[in-house]
């Protein structure tokens, strides 16, 4: 699966929201993303894309864009 | 007197997270101004959001003699206004922001962010029992309007024990990690008070850069976390953390995993820190047991031993007092922090002493032969999510009642909720609607689909037979 994909399905299913809310979705947007929900966030992307983050990029992963630029800059997934 | 903070008028009481910072004085000052506000022995709802202005309220209520109801700020609508028509509090302490929801109540002071409102409607006069303090959510309430009946003597007894088993001084610095209206929160914040300690205070998590940046900013020495909050710690790789300014972790709100217990309990040692499991129930105001630090490692999985001041027994199915260890009994606690009882509406606030000190906890334990006691099971049905508690027959309950056209059960383990049903486009929908009303994440709650509730003979339901992945 080509890696956009992979994220946005991650982030889909986890917060079960359509394409169109995920891809503007911003940390406490929804009931759902809140801490319990960005712990189950983290886990599933590094399982996805098979990394392990580091402490300061989970808590600056402050929203889907951002995460997208963490991502590529620091773990070498190419959008 | 709850709190003497004329002993420390020059040290920081609080600091909020935006830069807002009380002394013991000015925050005694503030609750004088508020007197004039609030007529005596009042009811006043507080809506908390972990700011210094939800804090003031807080206090000042119990330093004024009016008894504050502590709620979510974002608590269900449907729910809220249930509890307003059930208690018909006096006034509302609300976030400014919220202030042209209610209808019913007119402003008539406002300070950091929040404003007091007053009832316009002639509320009913009705008493509230002389040593009614405060009133607390049974952590995790299923939509139920009960209220734990707190009285003065538990909340200043519960938090000089604490204070003394946590050693707690006025150099300690806590940075809130927790709902100030969860009950384990609260009691960071009162046994804090008593010493004059400096209470950091904010509505970050600690998923958030913001939260580390304060927690660092600040020289955070100690924080309190639920089960979950120590796997979350755990994945931000805080073993690697440069944190010099921490001296205590606490854990409370259901059974860490040994292996968290173990991690924690080496990291902690390796650190010169401490580390204290705990054990308690909003019924017992907030403490009942801790398990020293220098005991971690022996006692892997233990909860501990009962708290300065109170005592924990355990009782067979006659109601004898178990005194061979390792023998399962129902864990039972005595103490001054036992609270009053529950209440349902306000015509509860004028009851008196229910417990008399004693507190049937709902957990199975046994203890070991040095007497640490050991939680090994449940007497009653529920779970704790997130360091909540919720009653599952409650929740079953609920479902029924809102989904009349299925039928369901539900059972699970400590943080995972299963819905088993048998209509299965409903799941979804039961799953929104749990996650909704409670107020907790949902991927706490799970379904399966299944072709019939089995049940026994006389019709109930038959639980072990509900099978789930765990």
């Amino acid at each position: 699966m080509e890696n956009n994909e992979k994220y946005l399905k991650v982030f889909m299913d986890i917060f079960e929201i359509p394409k169109d809310e995920a891809i503007v979705l911003k940390y406490q947007d929804i009931d759902d993303w809140d801490s319990v929900g960005h712990f189950n966030l983290i886990n599933e992307l590094e399982e996805a894309f098979d990394i392990m983050m580091e402490t300061d990029d989970i808590i600056d992963f402050s929203s889907f864009d951002k995460g997208k630029e963490i991502l590529t800059q620091k773990y070498d997934v190419e959008f | 007197m709850m709190w003497n903070f004329k002993e420390h008028l020059e040290n920081i009481a609080v600091i909020e997270d935006t830069g807002i910072i009380l002394t013991y004085g000015k925050l005694l000052e503030e609750c004088e101004y508020l007197k004039e506000k609030m007529a005596p022995r009042s009811l006043v709802f507080i809506f908390c959001n972990n700011t210094a202005g939800d804090f003031l309220g807080y206090v000042a209520c119990i330093t004024n003699g009016c008894v504050p109801a502590l709620l979510n700020y974002g608590l269900e609508k449907e729910q809220e206004q249930y509890l307003l028509n059930q208690y018909k509090p006096h006034y509302l302490w609300v976030p400014l922001s919220n202030i042209d929801e209610y209808k019913d109540f007119e402003a008539i002071y406002s300070i950091y962010n929040y404003v007091l409102l007053k009832n316009k409607n002639s509320v009913e006069k009705y008493k509230l029992y002389d040593e009614l303090a405060l009133l607390l959510t049974t952590s995790g309430s299923t939509g139920s309007p009960k209220f734990v009946r707190q009285s003065y003597k538990n909340i200043l007894s519960n938090a000089k024990s604490i204070a003394k088993y946590l050693e707690i001084t006025a150099t300690e610095r806590p940075i809130t990690t927790l709902p100030m209206n969860y009950t384990y929160g609260l009691s960071i914040i009162n046994s804090h008070l008593l010493v004059g300690a400096t209470i950091l205070i904010t509505n970050k998590t600690i998923m958030q850069k913001e939260f580390w940046e304060f927690f660092k900013a600040q020289n955070a020495t100690s924080f309190g976390g639920v089960p979950y909050t120590y796997e979350m710690l755990k994945k931000l790789r805080i073993f690697n953390m440069d944190l010099p300014s921490l001296k205590t972790m606490t854990q409370a709100g259901g059974k860490l995993l040994s292996s968290l217990h173990k991690e924690f309990a080496e990291f902690a040692e390796e650190t010169n820190r401490k580390f204290i499991i705990m054990y308690g129930q909003c019924e017992a105001t907030a403490r009942m047991a801790y398990l020293p630090s220098d005991k971690n490692l022996s006692k892997i999985g233990s909860m501990g031993i009962a708290i300065p001041g109170g005592k924990l027994i355990l009782v067979d199915a006659t109601g004898a007092e178990i005194t061979t260890p390792f023998t399962t009994g129902e864990l039972i606690y005595s103490g001054d922090n036992v609270t009053l009882g529950y209440a349902e509406s306000f015509a509860d606030l004028e009851k008196g002493d229910e417990r008399h000190g004693i507190l049937d906890t709902g957990d199975m334990a046994e203890f070991d032969e040095d007497g640490y006691f050991y939680i090994v099971g449940r007497k009653k049905r529920f779970l704790k999510i997130f360091g909540n508690r919720v009653n599952l027959d409650e929740v079953e309950r609920m479902l029924k009642g809102a989904f009349p056209n299925a039928e369901c059960a539900v059972s699970g383990i400590d943080d995972n909720l299963w819905i088993f049903t048998t209509d299965e486009n409903a799941q979804n929908d039961m799953r929104k609607y749990l996650s909704e009303k409670t107020g907790l994440n949902s991927s706490a709650f799970k379904s399966k689909y299944i072709n019939e509730i089995p049940k026994n003979d006389s019709g109930k339901t038959l639980y072990n037979y509900l099978k789930f992945d765990s």
